[in-house]
């Protein structure tokens, strides 16, 4: 192993406990599937307090979008070369069909592009088979954000 | 849609609070987001909690809480000013971050920019202590349930 292999496992350790540590990823009860480079899954287990429509039992969209979020993020740490606080600056999901109610969600996310201030990430989220997906995201993120520096840009 | 649905959004749309139909939302409950009239308009509310943090060293909201307040928020403003009964299916939200949103609670207030027979677009805006400095807006797009309009109706 190389000494930016031990850097990369490293690094993918020390992100494995920051994701595990984000209140709102617990309280979703969202959970690592896999993190490699640039890319991240996550599994969103059914649950009865994400339901969006109580008629039916399907899953709101707020949830899988909240958890589009986290596999992008992930997967945009995944890919840069050194540990840096990133943010979302937007994100856009498609909802192609509503989830299967009972049915856990998978959602994957792949950055495929770093530049020096922003990454751009692709997403779908699906039950078994991401060819038939319950919703695609795509979004971009600032690396290397800071909320001193976002104070200073807000003129604060 | 099902009927017990219709009476649902019918008697909140009569009594004029919308917050029993939200609280009908198992996943609108897990948040703790509501829907506020004030100053006579219809706002999202979501009260700042612990399990909302996405970022525990900033620390900052989930961005999939902002989004999901932001989504929510279209639908009670698309729900309340649509004539018919209607239950919005989101095709599309796009929402562009514009502030970290800091550990404090959140509004939003939604425009109905356009409604059609199929298809409504809002526009909405996210803040916190400051109007003039929205944390994040959004636009989306919805499928309106063309079965419960009353043109639809034999």
């Amino acid at each position: 192993m190389s000494d930016s292999d031990d850097e990369r496992a490293a690094m993918r350790a020390m992100h494995l406990r920051f994701e595990q540590a984000v209140p709102h990823n617990r309280a979703l009860g969202l959970r690592v599937i896999s993190m490699e480079d640039a890319r991240a899954a996550y599994l969103l287990p059914y649950a009865p307090h994400l339901v969006g429509n109580p008629e039916t039992g399907v899953l709101h969209g707020g949830a899988i979008s909240a958890a589009m979020d986290a596999a992008c993020g992930a997967a945009v740490f995944q890919a840069l070369p050194r540990p840096m606080i990133i943010a979302t600056l937007d994100l856009r999901i498609d909802y192609l069909k509503p989830a299967t109610p009972g049915r856990d969600v998978t959602i994957r996310g792949h950055c495929y592009k770093v530049t020096r201030s922003v990454a751009f990430v692709r997403g779908v989220a699906f039950h078994d088979d991401e060819a038939d997906p319950i919703a695609s995201g795509t979004g971009s993120f600032m690396l290397g954000t800071s909320s001193r520096l976002r104070a200073a840009e807000d003129g604060a | 849609m099902s009927q017990r649905l219709i009476e649902l959004i019918t008697a909140a749309k009569q009594a004029g609070d919308i917050s029993r139909l939200v609280e009908a939302v198992p996943y609108a409950r897990f948040l703790g987001v509501s829907a506020v009239h004030v100053d006579g308009e219809l706002r999202g509310y979501l009260p700042f909690s612990e399990h909302l943090i996405g970022n525990p060293i900033l620390p900052a909201l989930h961005g999939g809480v902002i989004s999901a307040l932001l989504e929510s928020t279209a639908i009670f403003q698309l729900m309340w000013e649509a004539e018919a009964i209607v239950l919005p299916k989101t095709i599309t939200l796009t929402v562009d971050y514009l502030r970290s949103g800091r550990a404090l609670d959140t509004f939003a207030r939604g425009i109905l920019t356009r409604q059609g027979r199929r298809v409504a677009n809002v526009r909405v805006e996210a803040w916190q202590d400051d109007r003039s400095r929205p944390i994040a807006v959004a636009s989306a797009h919805f499928l309106v349930d063309a079965s419960a309009l009353p043109a639809a109706a034999p």
